[in-house]
């Protein structure tokens, strides 16, 4: 065990940690040179903001034999009282996901709405599947969550991959 | 999740990620990053606690407005409850070497029999 308080380096762990599973080829994690920036276009009490996860649906039976790794969205109010996180990497030893509000902060971004902190949370959250394939991801799920969140006129997003 | 939020970016949509992996998302690269520094899983605050939760979104909140360029990360100053946290995902425990790699060959058998590829 590490005692420093180093932030983990999850690139190279997970390099190893394949590699010791017999994969013989490194994942190829995406890096960009340049990255894009959109400017807040007005002050954050007044934006209505959209939430993403990484998490899935709480429903156990969409995630049998044959189902389709696909966005998809849900209410905040009622906000989800478990969503579905065992298909996840992360840390299964040392925490777990049953406070949704961990990984997606729906009351906690609702009661900054109260304190007159942000205008307004978007009606719906948005999952979007961990993909290995980067196209995937850019061609498929990115240009879903962006119509979903403006149908539901968000501002802007926060984005919380467990 | 990164090249979600860089997504957003080019068509105009201001995002923030909150994440606990501060090397893969500084990796991708994204516009706003509030980093927490806990295991994965729990990157608004631990289980139950509403008073961390609350300052991390709010400080995610303020970046929003705030920053000015793209790259912008905020290490939050929070801190996990049992250090020996850090050692634990991922690790590759010598004696389990053998273990491992068996687990590997049924994984890879699994994936060819989906015909897709391994998502580490």
């Amino acid at each position: 065990m590490t005692t420093d308080t180093a932030p983990v380096r999850y690139i190279e762990r997970t390099r190893a940690y394949y590699r010791a599973l017999g994969y013989a080829k490194d994942y190829v994690w995406a890096s960009h040179a340049d990255v894009p920036f959109a400017p807040l276009r007005k002050p954050v009490a007044d934006c209505r903001i959209g939430l993403v996860t990484t998490a899935s649906a709480g429903d156990p039976a969409v995630h049998g034999p044959g189902h389709v790794r696909q966005v998809w969205s849900g209410p905040v109010a009622p906000p989800p009282r478990e969503l579905f996180t065992a298909n996840l990497a992360w840390d299964k030893e040392s925490t777990h996901t049953r406070d949704r509000e961990s990984f997606l902060p729906i009351e906690t971004v609702s009661a900054l709405v109260s304190e007159g902190r942000v205008g307004g949370l978007a009606a719906h959250f948005h999952g979007v599947p961990t993909e290995y394939s980067q196209r995937k991801t850019l061609d498929d799920d990115a240009p879903q969550v962006l119509r979903r969140l403006r149908d539901d006129g968000a501002d802007a997003a926060i984005l919380c991959p467990l | 999740m990164s090249l979600v939020a860089r997504y957003l970016e080019e068509n105009g949509l201001p995002t923030v990620v909150i994440g606990s992996a501060l090397d893969v998302v500084e990796h991708c690269g994204v516009p706003r990053f509030v980093f927490t520094d806990f295991p994965l899983g729990n990157p608004c605050g631990p289980p139950d606690r509403r008073d961390i939760q609350h300052a991390v979104v709010s400080r995610a909140l303020q970046l929003l407005g705030e920053a000015t360029a793209p790259r912008t990360t905020v290490r939050l100053p929070f801190a996990w409850h049992d250090p020996a946290w850090r050692g634990r995902y991922g690790r590759v425990d010598p004696a389990a070497r053998e273990a491992l790699l068996k687990e590997g060959e049924q994984r890879r058998a699994r994936f060819a029999a989906m015909k897709g590829p391994a998502k580490p």
